[in-house]
């Protein structure tokens, strides 16, 4: 597939960004540093709307997510929206407020599965980590998914501080009944480049995380699946972003900017479409947002004349431009990009003890940074 | 769940599995938390098979019956055994 291709594949996958609101403030959040106000999410209907379309462009798997989308009063009508136009839903949570009630109401809604962030296995570390006292909740929370019969994934984002905590993580995700456990490394753009200092690991702790990983799938023979996603900083290896530009997934941001990744949103120029102007299909087979690192007619060296290029599609837009400010260059983290520097000398400095973690403001969605 | 299973083994979809028509690609998919599985040619045939009371020779049988001059016995079997140690039968 080129750009100049007039009908990309289908889209198989939407993150659905319901709102930046949440009770947490990691100082790794995926979100973006310029949060959007509550006042500027989109509507129920409007929801129901890119739902409906979503169904009809191709997608079958969305995750509902936010910030905390339960702090969505309507989430149960979004899901049951999904469930309409034929979208497996999965809930991504970080636990706070799902209770009896709550759960009940999602899961008869069509809800199909739930996935639920910790920060840590010990809980004062997992609360320190998430800014806010939490930990019990998401324990809960957990019993609940299981009682109800819900598949359980534990997600965890890895990071100096918990990365010698592998084994006790994964006894955790046991003894939660999950039935995976993801292990992503955490990535630096937005907040996790804000705070890179505090979060960069040092060589040792990956190297014996990766090991803890192995032993364990070698150990457990039923119980959770183990997902490692790579630290691409220290591997020299571009990761496969997205699984490529507008190729297989989009998201929909909470005020209706419609994205082919999260973190696209912090490109210049970029000019992304929004939801509440544009047909859902006409933005992801036209719009200049979709289609300009789409395929692999807008590489440049050493990624246009490299044999991985369809495999990892030159790696991160965002990470290329977070770090050489243009977002068309090789991926830094790759070993033959020309900036590759950029990324070895933090990697083989590690992190620094003493920086302050820069956190969003806790239980808010508007704000930028401010320092704790 | 890695370990092969007998000969009786009777396949059925892993549980949480949801199986679904996608009208726009016109195939049948495997959905689960984080996977889709598109079933493509006789996949969907041999996977509707799959509801937990017949054994691998049951299947093949039937399919036999349905698609006589088909290579079933020399394929199904071995399809059943990747869909199982992907996950998605057991
Ligand atoms: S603050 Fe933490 S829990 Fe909340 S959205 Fe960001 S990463 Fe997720
Ligand atoms: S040069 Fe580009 S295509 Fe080749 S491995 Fe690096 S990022 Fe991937």
């Amino acid at each position: 597939m080129t750009s100049a291709d007039p009908s990309p594949a289908r889209p198989w996958a939407l993150l659905a960004e319901l709102t930046h609101a949440c009770p947490l403030h990691c100082g790794y959040c995926s979100n973006p540093l310029e949060l959007t106000r509550r006042s500027h999410e989109l509507t129920t209907d409007q929801w129901t709307d890119v739902m409906r379309q979503a169904g009809e462009l191709g997608v079958v798997h969305t995750h509902l997510s936010g910030g905390e989308p339960l702090l969505r009063r309507d989430l149960e009508q979004i899901v049951t929206a999904a469930e309409a136009a034929g979208i497996y839903t999965q809930l991504v949570t970080s636990g706070v407020g799902l209770d009896q009630a709550r759960l009940d109401a999602l899961a008869s809604a069509g809800l199909r599965s739930v996935q639920l962030s910790v920060q840590h296995a010990d809980p004062r570390a997992s609360d320190r980590i998430g800014g806010r006292r939490s930990f019990a909740e998401k324990e809960r929370a957990a019993q609940l998914v299981r009682a109800v019969g819900l598949p359980l994934g534990l997600n965890v984002v890895l990071h100096r501080e918990n990365l010698d905590a592998i084994d006790t993580i994964v006894e955790l995700g046991v003894s939660w009944g999950a039935d995976r456990v993801e292990l992503a490394n955490v990535q630096f753009y937005g907040w996790g480049l804000l705070n890179r200092a505090a979060l960069l690991p040092t060589r040792e702790q990956l190297a014996g995380a990766r090991d803890a990983v192995e032993r364990w799938r070698k150990r457990l023979n039923t119980g959770p699946e183990l997902v490692w996603v790579v630290p691409d900083y220290f591997d020299g290896v571009a990761k496969p972003c997205m699984g490529g530009w507008g190729a297989v997934s989009l998201t929909v941001t909470p005020d209706g900017t419609v994205l082919p990744c999260p973190a696209a949103a912090a490109l210049p120029g970029l000019d992304p479409p929004n939801i509440r102007d544009r047909p859902l299909d006409w933005i992801w087979e036209h719009s200049a947002a979709f289609t300009r690192y789409r395929g692999t007619d807008w590489m440049a060296d050493p990624c246009r004349s490299c044999a991985r290029r369809d495999e990892d599609f030159g790696g991160c837009r965002c990470q290329a431009y977070a770090l050489t400010g243009d977002a068309a260059r090789t991926d830094p983290a790759c070993r033959f990009s020309p900036d590759h520097g950029v990324i070895r000398v933090p990697a083989d400095e590690g992190a620094d003890a003493t920086a302050p973690v820069r956190r969003r403001v806790p239980g808010r969605s508007e704000g930028a940074a401010t320092w704790v | 769940m890695t370990a092969a299973p007998g000969t009786d083994w009777r396949p059925v979809l892993a549980p949480a599995i949801v199986r679904r028509h996608d009208p726009v690609r016109d195939v049948d998919l495997l959905l689960l938390p984080e996977r889709v599985g598109v079933l493509t040619g006789s996949a969907a045939a041999v996977v509707g098979l799959c509801d937990g009371t017949r054994s691998v020779p049951d299947i093949v049988d039937d399919l036999a019956e349905r698609f006589p001059g088909a290579p079933v016995a020399t394929d199904v079997p071995p399809f059943l055994e990747r869909m199982r140690k992907e996950g998605w039968l057991r």
